[in-house]
């Protein structure tokens, strides 16, 4: 016991150990430990960053979602229009087609009859004349009868 | 933890001349300059060993993840940081540094008294050497070397938190104001000199004390020394850690109470 010179030495020891630690040990271990608190940090900033980056994109995809189901919903309702337009058009050209055909062949019918009206009353007038001829050979003359045979003929 | 061996066993003037020669340090030299070769030797080997772990710790420190030296060596870093931002005020190059060593020094010191109180002395003799105290704590000349340090640090740390004015000027009027001043001037030297004092003391003692159970246990029966041995140094286990640690704190309280102005407490 006692205080003698092992106190210088141990004075002197110490002194070196506090100035190896404070040169090699305590800088680099702090300046990992700031750089791994640096990037720790950094990482929940850029976690918070990714989050609020995927609500924005997800938010994003939703609109376009809803904005291309409206889009479909219009595309498909403007063809269905046009569709129906089509199809009420072509009807209403058949219509037409058809009421023209009829009217054309009722025409045709019309002009037929005429003219088989007029002949038949050529033919019956001629039939009449000829039969009158043979019954009236005698007594009638033909171009004193002409006018009333021919008014017969017309009445026929 | 203490392994008696035969010899010690018998009468009291035996265990007297146990006890004192395990209490008695290998010297070189006279007077003054007598050298503790033990208290020397056994705590640049713990210090050197100190140094070599957590420089191997710190060599490769990354910041990403680390491994398991350098993780033991971020803890204290981490904890002395904490203890050191908690309470200085000064700038943290120096400070922080010294009290790691302080704490870790001391520490393993301590740590010496939970080897078996023969073993070493036992190799020493072996190898030739007479006495072997292997508990640098349990001796005043390391623990004055630390609390030495710091009565400097104090000053040289009152200079520059203050000034040279500053601290005078503290000498003189504080605690009591300018018309008490020699009073100041005892007060502040009382305490001046305290702190040092009561640094090394607390340290070297409950150490000192430590040892010297571990001794009277050492010279028990063979077979009933494992009870109190075995109970004195699980209670050690916590002396040793506290030690330690107060001799940091109070040392890095000390070097912040001397760095702090104290003109606003009056």
């Amino acid at each position: 016991m006692g205080i003698n010179a092992t106190i210088i030495g141990q004075t002197i020891t110490f002194a070196v150990f506090v100035l190896f630690t404070m040169k090699f040990v305590w800088p680099p271990i702090k300046q990992a430990m700031n750089e791994r608190a640096k990037k720790i940090e950094d990482g929940l900033a850029a976690a918070e960053r990714g989050e609020a980056s995927l609500a924005e994109a997800s938010q994003a995809s939703d609109d376009a979602l809803k904005d291309a189901r409206t889009q479909a919903q219009d595309i498909l309702a403007g063809a269905n229009r046009q569709a129906n337009d089509i199809v009420e058009k072509a009807k209403t050209e058949a219509r037409t087609e058809a009421d023209r055909i009829i009217a054309a062949a009722n025409e045709e019918i019309d002009a037929s009859m005429q003219r088989a009206k007029a002949e038949l009353r050529k033919e019956v007038s001629a039939i009449a004349l000829a039969g009158a001829q043979k019954v009236l050979a005698r007594e009638v003359d033909a171009s004193a009868h002409d006018d009333l045979l021919k008014q017969l003929a017309t009445e026929i | 933890m203490a392994t008696g061996g035969g010899e010690q066993n018998g009468g009291g003037d035996s265990a007297s001349n146990y006890v004192s020669h395990h209490l008695t340090h290998l010297q070189v030299g006279e007077g003054f300059w007598t050298w503790n070769i033990d208290t020397l030797l056994v705590s640049t080997v713990l210090g050197v060993i100190m140094c070599g772990v957590m420089y191997l710790g710190a060599r490769k420190a990354t910041a990403g993840v680390p491994g398991f030296l350098q993780n033991v060596v971020e803890s204290l870093v981490d904890f002395i940081d904490n203890l050191v931002k908690e309470s200085f005020p000064g700038p943290s190059k120096f400070v922080p540094p010294f009290a790691l060593t302080i704490f870790v020094w001391t520490f393993l010191w301590n740590c010496m008294d939970l080897i078996p109180v023969d073993w070493l002395p036992a190799a020493a003799s072996m190898a030739g050497l007479e006495y072997m105290r292997v508990v640098p704590s349990a001796d005043m000349n390391a623990t004055f070397a630390i609390s030495i340090s710091v009565f400097f640090l104090i000053i040289i740390y009152s200079i520059a938190g203050k000034g040279l004015g500053g601290y005078a000027k503290e000498w003189l009027s504080h605690p009591f104001g300018w018309y008490l001043l020699p009073f100041n001037l005892i007060i502040n030297f009382v305490e001046l000199m305290a702190k040092p004092v009561s640094l090394s003391l607390r340290l070297f003692g409950n150490l000192y004390a430590g040892e010297l159970i571990f001794i009277l246990i050492a010279l028990l029966p063979w077979g009933v020394q494992f009870i109190p041995g075995f109970a004195w140094a699980v209670f050690h286990i916590l002396v040793v850690t506290l030690q330690a640690f107060i001799i940091t704190v109070l040392s890095v309280v000390y070097l912040s109470m001397a760095y702090e102005s104290h003109d606003d407490e009056h």
